[in-house]
């Protein structure tokens, strides 16, 4: 019986047990520096869960985590290493207010809908300069997103110093319109959650179909699995490795419009704050399936909430890069994991069944 | 003055060779230490987060001891330790080596993050620590222009040269450089022959961490005399495209990354020189990127990487 | 076992004493016994599956045994690993080779055991040796080709050359002569008499049953990994060892009805088609099949089958000349639209284009036409019509186990062959390209295999046959072409020729030189005395 359950629940044990082990060494870097982990614990589950801020912090962030961990996901199921989510969310960011901006005669219903596709046409086309290159040349689509973050990067940076600067201090673009934002769902006092939540779930389950029940999931999942099988059966390559890459970065362009549509209203220079790389933490640890990616986009929310909080502990913010780190490392490493599983239930299942054989 | 007379007047000037052979140093070792990796089979893309690690460790270690010496020691350290976390869970595990290299790049970088206010109490940037030496040599600065460029120039000019040499007698003249060879195309075949396939993975990749470290010691405490927090500034990847560009030999890496040093120099030289502004300035700062995507994409299949490049060994 | 005369280990060059090796889900080798006298040509048979290939790689140190003995000329000893093998006079030549292709020659030969002067490696001293040896044992070979460039029969050379290199005593040869010429498998067993005159002994592994009357002393037959038999040839016939090997009554030949082929419904013009370095690997090929005829290609692998096979299923550009199916030109068509035109393609390695190995079985088994009625429906799967479908072929076609969510790459070989099989017969097809059908199956899949193909030839379809095994082209094609360097060598009945004659072309001879070649012959024979 032990033996049934073990292999059904492997796929849900390995990331657990990978953030187990990650939470427990970053502990131990915390006691490297003299400080106390227990409450650096205490402070991050505070910062995360109580408190009506904490929770709007909380899902905000787990919008634009689920989106782009839907993209890198997504990617991974194709093959396709996507690690340019970062440069696809401001891509489309950029493009939700150059569109938002000019949307202040148009009435919502329409301003909405609008300045959402504008983010998500950027984040695909940016993408898709990267799957268009690895299917005519087979450039490594790892180093060429990565260097698209880059570019996109210094042109975030350029937009909202010049052509769309506004105000002093810190560079930032001009707010859109009233009628391109989008309201949020719920306000409790002065914190609020954003309605992309309700988006970002409704993408899920979008990204859900389209991989299981469509001729173009069979096809992606095809390419990904066995590029060779799937040319044979007809399946062309190239078409989908664009589309894949394209559909990714949408959902990363989407991410973006939505960090401007629902919370800020408006670019500052480097608004993607490395989620676009918290979106491959997401998708590893949610096993690149869009219901798995729903629990560890929130596991990752959750960490960065905490975070903040336990900045002004002393902990510096960093912490949870290298908790991420960690985990990734033993998902990418999960025959350790597994190893360790089997040999543990081995060795309860010799206990229990020593007399028989 | 035109553009033209622009590009003249900076080609013409020793400067911008030094310049370019400075720019160029980091690129040599981490792409030379790809090689490495790459030859015996192991894709190594965490250049980058080991880069970075060697950079902030080696001045950490100079600022806490005051010894240069050790600051390099410990920043050479830290990369092989990196290195070897990749080469385990790689060689050992059978992990998915993109991914594990991702994981490498993140722990690099929320390690660094994270003990920078601990150690040095801001962050963002260090202060400023002493520096590796620049090497002064007389006869050699009497020399017309050849003089001004490498007459004094840091220490680690001389330690690239010594390892590009060494690395290619490695790799092409010796037993162990044959069986990096072997093992990279078909470990099977070298299995059978009796090599220790996961040994030789070991050293390519160890020696990965060796010289991508030495990289980013370099921009840190050889060139700059602190660490920033954005180092090695995706220099890590550009090193890459050197080794698909010099088709995974260590003289064609040289090579390549000359290449992309230069372009760094012109850049730096036309800003110089011409008064340009700010747009096309933040324009020419996106040129070593788009330069390393169409490498990248250029060169793929023109070059040859070896074959067994990413997939690891499994005794049936 | 205990009732056999006690043998005297030092006349043996190799004696397997009771090994045992068990793998987690198989008892590959179960208590076997091989005695191989010094000098002698020992050949080790059986079926795929056997257990030949595990015996042996424990011979040469890449297995441990699970228990039993090894002694080499009368010494017992534990092999770690190869190089223990080697060390104790082992050789192997694997049956896909163990060559670094990007390599030259003498660096493959003396890979692991480099000639150095401390630590510089001697490539000029080790091109001087590989030579020696070359020119001592007739082994023809150019030292500074790189191995991709050589022929597979020069490759197989410089495998033996390899274990020449270390010493060898014992040559353990895997399934030699899958991949020669018959000519070059004649030259294959000069060479291996002047080993064995050199004091050599020599274990033949193989499956071919007159190869190993024609030049082996001995032979052992496994079984399901047991030794069913231990004979010298000289007291033994194929039929008996055939038996040995399967365990009943094995009819050696297919049962094939003659047939009137239909209609011309395929057409090749002086096709030209580039391989993957850009060379040309088909110059101008011509040939045409007609319906319910099966044309089958003869040749050694490498002279451009693969990518003629490719380039017929749109896998490949073809880059001159003209594919004409039905009359209809498809030249320029992919894969989709040749496979709308009901071209299929059951392909030569089945892992690799055949199945998505992770994928269920009802999912590989719509592959090609997962994206049309009725299994798809605006671009979204219909379950209930796949599983439908499923159901009935793997019933049909006898998958064993029949269960449509497991994934296919948990089948064996030979169910995993029916169901690509199964899906490519299903979607009524007009022509089939049919590439290597049987590798590496064993008799009773094989024979499953062929009734299937004949089947299909019943029911008027055209079928291209390209096979690497002789005996399965002679009997199930109605017209034969043998392929060298991407041409035409001639085309036949198999009735017409010999196999010495078909060997001919398959070395690169024209139809019209080897019809001289058997008159001088003939002519010489029937004259007497004057020949020399």
């Amino acid at each position: 019986m032990k033996f049934l359950t073990k292999n059904k629940l492997m796929p849900f044990l390995v990331p657990i047990l990978a953030v187990l082990f990650s939470l427990i060494i970053a502990a131990l870097v915390i006691l490297m520096i003299g400080k106390n982990p227990f409450s650096a614990y205490a402070k991050l589950i505070e910062g995360a869960f109580v408190g009506k801020f904490a929770w709007a912090d909380n899902i905000t962030k787990m919008t634009s985590l689920l989106l782009t961990g839907l993209a890198v996901g997504f990617g991974f199921r194709a093959g396709v290493f996507n690690i340019g989510a970062e440069g696809q969310m401001a891509v489309g960011g950029m493009m939700a207010v150059i569109v938002g901006i000019n949307m202040g005669n148009v009435p919502a219903i329409l301003a909405i809908p609008i300045t959402m596709m504008a983010g998500i046409l950027g984040g695909a086309v940016w993408a898709s300069i990267a799957g268009f290159l690895k299917a005519k040349t087979g450039a490594h689509e790892v180093i060429t997103t990565i260097m698209l973050n880059w570019v996109a990067y210094h042109l975030s940076n350029y937009l909202v110093s010049s052509p769309l600067a506004v105000g002093d201090g810190v560079p930032k673009s001009p707010e859109i319109a009233r009628s391109a934002q989008l309201p949020p769902l719920l306000t409790v006092g002065a914190a609020s959650v954003p309605s992309g939540i309700i988006i970002a779930l409704i993408a899920a389950v979008v990204v859900y179909i389209i991989l299981e029940k469509t001729t173009t999931g069979y096809e992606i999942k095809a390419v990904g699995y066995n590029p060779y099988a799937a040319e044979y059966g007809g399946i062309s390559i190239s078409k989908n490795i664009v589309l894949t890459m394209a559909i990714s970065g949408g959902l990363a362009g989407l991410a973006g419009a939505m960090e401007v549509m629902c919370v800020y209203h408006r670019v500052f220079g480097a608004f993607t704050g490395g989620r676009g790389f918290d979106g491959i933490t997401v998708a590893l640890i949610g096993q690149n399936h869009p219901l798995g990616m729903i629990f560890s986009s929130f596991l990752i929310s959750s960490l960065r909430s905490g975070a903040g909080d336990m900045q002004t502990a002393g902990i510096p913010e960093d912490i949870v890069v290298l908790i991420q780190g960690i985990i990734i490392f033993f998902v990418a490493a999960d025959r350790i994991i597994k190893t360790i599983i089997n040999k543990t239930s081995d060795k309860i299942a010799a206990k229990k069944g020593g007399e028989q054989v | 003055m035109t553009w033209v007379e622009a590009i003249f007047t900076a080609l013409s000037s020793p400067l911008f060779y030094k310049l370019t052979i400075m720019s160029a140093l980091p690129l040599i070792f981490a792409a030379i230490g790809g090689v490495f990796s790459e030859k015996t089979g192991v894709t190594n893309i965490a250049l980058e987060g080991i880069m970075k690690l060697g950079a902030f460790t080696s001045i950490a270690f100079v600022f806490i001891t005051g010894n240069v010496w050790i600051g390099l020691m410990m920043g050479l350290f830290s990369g092989l330790i990196l290195a070897f976390l990749h080469a385990y869970v790689s060689i050992e595990w059978k992990a998915n080596q993109i991914v594990s290299a991702t994981a490498l790049i993140l722990i690099a970088e929320g390690l660094v993050g994270f003990l920078m206010i601990p150690i040095f109490g801001q962050e963002g940037q260090t202060d400023f620590v002493e520096k590796l030496p620049l090497i002064r040599i007389e006869f050699l600065q009497k020399i017309p222009f050849l003089g001004e460029i490498i007459g004094e120039i840091t220490i680690f000019f001389y330690i690239a040269v010594a390892v590009i040499i060494a690395s290619w007698f490695i790799i092409y003249k010796t037993p162990l450089g044959l069986r990096m060879r072997a093992v990279g195309e078909n470990p099977r075949a070298a299995d059978t022959l009796g090599i220790n396939v996961k040994a030789i993975r070991y050293f390519g990749v160890l020696m990965s961490g060796l010289f991508a470290a030495l990289g980013g010691i370099y921009i840190a405490l050889g060139d700059l005399g602190q660490f920033q927090e954005e180092m090695p500034a995706g220099r890590g990847f550009i090193a890459l495209a050197a080794m698909i560009l010099g088709n995974w030999s260590p003289i064609g890496a040289m090579w390549a990354a000359l290449l992309f040093g230069a372009a760094e120099a012109l850049n730096i030289q036309l800003q110089a020189i011409l008064d340009l502004p700010s747009e096309i300035q933040a324009l020419l700062n996106l040129l070593p990127f788009i330069l390393t995507i169409v490498v990248v994409a250029g060169f793929v299949g023109k070059t040859r990487s070896p074959a067994a490049s990413g997939k690891p060994y499994e005794k049936e | 076992m205990s009732n056999k005369p006690e043998i005297d280990y030092k006349e043996y060059a190799v004696v397997m004493k009771n090994i045992v090796k068990k793998f987690p889900s198989v008892l590959a080798n179960d208590n076997v016994n091989l005695e191989v006298k010094k000098g002698e040509i020992h050949a080790l048979i059986g079926e795929n599956g056997a257990g030949k290939s595990t015996l042996m790689n424990q011979l040469y140190g890449l297995y441990d045994p699970t228990s039993g003995e090894i002694y080499i000329s009368g010494e017992m000893k534990t092999f770690k690993g190869p190089r223990d093998a080697i060390n104790a006079g082992i050789g192997m030549v694997h049956q896909h080779f163990m060559l670094v292709d990007n390599l030259t020659v003498a660096e493959n030969v003396v890979l692991g055991s480099e000639t150095r002067n401390g630590i510089y490696f001697n490539l000029k001293q080790a091109k001087k040796k590989v030579k020696e040896l070359s020119e001592k044992y007739g082994l023809k070979v150019d030292v500074t080709a790189k191995i991709e460039d050589l022929s597979v029969g020069a490759q197989q050379r410089v495998e033996i050359i390899k274990t020449l290199y270390r010493g060898a005593q014992i040559l353990i040869l895997d399934e030699p002569t899958a991949v020669l010429t018959p000519q070059e498998i004649d030259e294959l067993f000069v060479i291996m008499e002047k080993l064995k005159e050199d004091g050599k002994t020599i274990i033949f592994i193989s499956h071919k049953l007159h190869e190993v009357m024609n030049v082996c002393d001995k032979v052992t037959v496994m079984r399901m990994g047991k030794v069913t038999g231990s004979v010298f040839t000289k007291e033994t016939n194929e039929k008996q060892l055939a038996n040995m090997m399967v365990g009943r009554e094995v009819v050696l030949t297919v049962e094939k009805t003659a047939k009137k082929p239909g209609k011309k419904i395929l057409e090749i013009e002086k096709i030209w088609i580039k391989d993957n370095r850009h060379l040309e690997a088909v110059k101008g090929l011509s040939f045409e099949v007609k319906e319910g005829e099966i044309l089958g290609v003869a040749g050694v692998a490498g002279n451009g089958q693969t990518e003629l096979v490719e380039a017929l299923t749109g896998l490949r550009k073809i880059e001159k000349g003209h594919y004409y199916f039905k009359e209809e030109e498809v030249t320029k068509n992919n894969v989709k639209e040749l496979r709308e035109k009901n071209i299929t393609h059951i392909p030569e390695n089945r892992h690799k284009h055949g199945m998505v190995l992770e994928y269920p079985n009802y999912y590989n088994l719509i592959m090609g036409s997962h994206y049309k009625e009725p299994f798809a429906h605006r671009g979204f799967l219909r379950r209930d019509k796949i599983m439908e479908k499923t159901k009935n072929l793997l019933k049909k076609f006898d998958v064993r186990p029949p269960v449509a969510n497991l994934e296919t790459g948990n089948l064996s070989g030979g169910n995993q062959q029916k169901v690509v099989i199964a899906r490519e017969v299903s979607s009524n097809p007009e022509f089939v390209v049919i590439a290597q059908p049987t590798r590496g199956l064993d008799v009773g899949a094989i024979e499953y295999v062929h009734k299937e193909i004949l089947g299909l030839r019943e029911k008027n379809i055209g079928i291209l046959l390209i096979s690497m095994e002789l005996e399965e082209v002679l009997s199930l094609s109605d017209r034969i072409i043998v392929m060298y360097e991407g041409k035409i060598m001639g085309e036949f009945k198999p009735e017409d020729l010999s196999i010495g004659e078909i060997g001919l072309l398959m070395a690169g001879k024209t139809l019209e030189e080897v019809k001289v070649i058997s008159e001088v012959e003939a002519h010489a024979s029937h004259s007497g005395g004057d020949d020399k």
